[in-house]
């Protein structure tokens, strides 16, 4: 009894050994798509770096770059990035890849959005029936988006009335709210096609430019603090903007449709 | 979530789920959620899971540390403040006790901003490790084991006062005679701090950063999973939860042999 | 020992929530025999004997031995308190907080269970133990420490006629043994049996005291008298 206690103890206790640790913030839909299953090992073995990802909400991410607790943050809210570099927080941006969005909503689709000649106007019709929808609500890149949208249709998000659901919360949780509330939801196609409780929503608008959803990498200001490894930023965005990451994030895919384009550039 | 085993279960709850014609009625859907989760959770366990016994051992390390440091801090203190009457005593135990009902998630913010490098203790480098959420922890149910052990050792203290005191205890050995006669309601005490550590996600997922095979544990790999909106997979690592909370108790009982009659 | 004694009480005084409890009192206590205390019920024996024990705060007054050493007095009370161990390590207990060798606690231990009748009982645990024995081991546990003075609250008030003879018993062969005893009582026919000196209280204050034999044949106060006889006094 008391052997099987100590090996307990020393098994619980035990410690790997420490490779070149990196901290990149991301954003949920990021991880949501399942990308970083595929990339992170492709670090590992052609890096070596053992890439940590906090996955939060945007505004968390770039807080976190902020503080100078990560090293790196990826994230697809343009306004905010440019801000964030602005403000000497990161060092500069540099686009990767984009996916694009799309508006989720019950299948039977009582605002009739199949139909809708843009993403404005779908979303229109959504705010014309008043039919049940939820926002992200957090300030991400996403909920950003969505708010874009409802502005070029010339409607304000914070005058609707309780049809429009604000949650707060990542896009995972928002989803299963729209499938439990059958409400239409604005989401990147990734998150949606790796979500795994759809109920009866189904995926009915999309393909408007307008839904055009770019992630960029930000290394943080390595001034900050002693800690930040700028250096593995630094490796880690020539590896992403390379043909190797280019193979990998053009050739992921769920159920047979590709989630992601890459589109960084040489510099 | 890496790792295959993950990603089989979870695969084979998406092809079930992507079809809404497929759906079930609504009476049935959530037993079999239940049923999905139970088996989940048992395919989990005897299949030895990897990713499950790294997150489960991270658990049982993070609280366990988190609970003995607790205890050794809050027992004696709430012992102390059984015996020994100062002047702001009684606010103390109120205060304590209020701490008991702070929101673990507003603990988590406080501690993420004193451990941030950009904090007064960022030069610790202890922000999103194991390390930040013991700490995390360490303050939650602190108050928790030092409430539920004041309470036990002040009716013992009624009982032995008299006695005590007439045998010329210094108040050294008062403690440690209550803390030794009490220890039952005491080892209540700390498998209440266990409990509340054990099943907390708010704190720990702002200072640990629920990084994969850093940080993650049961309960923040349950928010992730319900999160993606993989129920069947959170509920099994939720039943893998409520048994290691089970066996632990069980273990610690058996261990103390408290409930043997007679015998001390 | 004896340079422990006399044990001097001057103008003792205790009040408690406006109310003056025993007081103002004078007693001596020299070096020998057994004392008992005796009186109605909220007389103040306890009270009286807790002052003399040390336990209990005085608001006036002096209470002062020769030489004093707490930890030579012992205490008994009413209702025995038993620490929720076995019989064994109550009685341990007291030597153990003197860290007296833990082959002589073993010796002590066995030579009281013996004393007391409980040896069969010594992993017991001693809530288990009856009223009767319980106080027992109180008793040993106090004399374990082979105190100078033994002060005993009314020990036998809850027990039956058996085991107030066994403790009787152990009583009388510790005085013998040198230990002082003070003891309150209102059983007066234990009062007879054991009493060398004898103290009557009544209201909080000594209305008589003096050498037992005598007092109990020829009272000089009518309240005596009347509570020897019996009667109600107030």
């Amino acid at each position: 009894m008391k052997r099987f206690l100590v090996a307990t103890v020393a098994l619980l206790f035990a410690q790997g050994a420490a490779a070149e640790d990196m901290r990149l913030a991301v954003t949920t839909s990021f991880d949501s798509s399942g990308l970083a299953e595929v990339l992170l090992p492709a670090i590992k073995a052609d890096l070596d770096i053992d890439l940590r990802l906090l996955v939060v909400g945007t505004g968390q991410a770039l807080k976190l770059g902020e503080a100078g607790d990560v090293d790196a943050v990826l994230v697809h809210s343009k306004a905010a990035e440019e801000a964030f570099v602005a403000a000497g927080h990161g060092t500069h941006r540099r686009e990767i890849m984009y996916n694009d969005f799309v508006v989720i909503g019950p299948a039977t689709d009582v605002a009739g959005i199949r139909d809708g000649s843009s993403a404005a106007d779908a979303l229109a019709r959504i705010a014309a029936v008043q039919a049940p929808f939820v926002s992200r609500g957090d300030d991400s890149g996403t909920h950003k988006a969505e708010l874009a949208i409802w502005t070029s249709a010339g409607l304000a998000a914070d005058g609707f009335g309780p049809w429009y659901q604000s949650v707060g919360a990542g896009m995972g949780a928002a989803l299963n709210t729209a499938a439990g509330l059958d409400a239409y939801i604005f989401a990147d196609r990734a998150s949606w096609l790796n979500f795994g409780n759809k109920g009866n929503l189904a995926l009915l608008y999309s393909g408007d430019p307008a839904l055009f959803n770019q992630y960029a990498f930000l290394p943080v200001n390595p001034a900050k603090n002693a800690n930040i490894r700028n250096d593995l930023a630094m490796k880690l965005e020539d590896w992403l903007t390379s043909p190797r990451a280019s193979d990998l994030i053009n050739g992921y895919e769920i159920n047979g449709e590709a989630l992601f384009v890459f589109n960084a550039v040489a510099q | 979530m890496g790792g295959n085993s993950w990603n089989s279960v979870a695969i084979s709850i998406q092809k079930r789920n992507s079809d809404p014609t497929e759906r079930t009625s609504e009476f049935g859907r959530w037993m079999i959620d239940i049923y999905e989760g139970l088996k989940a959770a048992l395919w989990l366990v005897v299949s030895l899971d990897p990713e499950l016994w790294d997150i489960s051992l991270r658990s049982l390390r993070v609280t366990l540390t988190a609970l003995v440091v607790a205890s050794v801090i809050a027992i004696p203190l709430g012992t102390y403040l059984a015996v020994q009457r100062f002047r702001y005593r009684r606010f103390v135990i109120s205060l304590i006790n209020a701490l008991m009902g702070l929101p673990p998630v507003v603990i988590g913010l406080l501690v993420y901003i004193l451990l941030s490098r950009s904090g007064p203790f960022g030069v610790l480098n202890l922000l999103f490790t194991p390390t930040a959420m013991i700490i995390a922890q360490v303050i939650i149910i602190t108050p928790v084991i030092a409430s539920i052990a004041h309470q036990a050792m002040r009716e013992l203290w009624a009982e032995y006062h008299d006695l005590l005191i007439s045998l010329n205890t210094t108040k050294w050995q008062r403690i440690v005679t209550l803390i030794r006669d009490g220890r039952r309601n005491l080892l209540t005490a700390a498998l209440a701090g266990f409990g509340r550590a054990i099943g907390e996600v708010g704190a720990i997922m702002i200072v640990g950063g629920n990084i994969d095979h850093v940080t993650r544990v049961l309960t923040t790999a349950i928010a992730l999973e319900t999160g993606k909106g993989d129920f069947a997979l959170a509920l099994g690592l939720g039943f893998v939860l409520i048994g290691i909370a089970i066996v632990v108790n069980l273990a610690i009982h058996t261990l103390s042999r408290t409930e043997r009659e007679g015998r001390w | 020992m004896s340079a422990k004694f006399p044990l001097t009480l001057h103008q003792v005084l205790v009040r408690r929530q406006g109310k003056t409890v025993i007081g103002p009192l004078n007693l001596k206590l020299e070096t020998d025999g057994v004392t008992i205390i005796v009186g109605p019920n909220g007389s103040g024996k306890t009270t009286l004997l807790r002052v003399m024990h040390g336990i209990e705060r005085i608001n006036g007054g002096t209470v002062s031995w020769a030489q004093d050493d707490p930890s030579k007095h012992a205490f008994v009370f009413q209702s025995p308190v038993v620490l929720r161990r076995s019989v064994a390590e109550n009685l341990a207990y007291p030597l153990r907080l003197l860290k007296v060798p833990d082959a002589e606690v073993k010796a002590a231990v066995a030579q009281w269970l013996a004393r007391i009748g409980l040896s069969g009982k010594a992993q017991t645990a001693a809530t288990r133990l009856s009223g009767g024995e319980r106080q027992k081991l109180a008793i040993a546990r106090a004399l374990i420490r082979k105190p100078d003075v033994l002060f005993l609250d009314e020990p036998c008030a809850n027990l039956d006629g058996h085991a107030t003879r066994e403790i009787e018993a152990i009583l009388k062969e510790s005085a013998t043994a040198g230990t002082r005893l003070v003891m309150a009582t209102h059983d007066m026919g234990q009062a007879r049996r054991l009493a060398q000196d004898l103290v009557f209280m009544l209201n909080g204050r000594i209305h008589e005291s003096g050498k037992a034999e005598p007092i109990f044949v020829a009272p000089k106060t009518k309240e005596l008298a009347a509570f020897l006889m019996g009667d109600i006094v107030v």
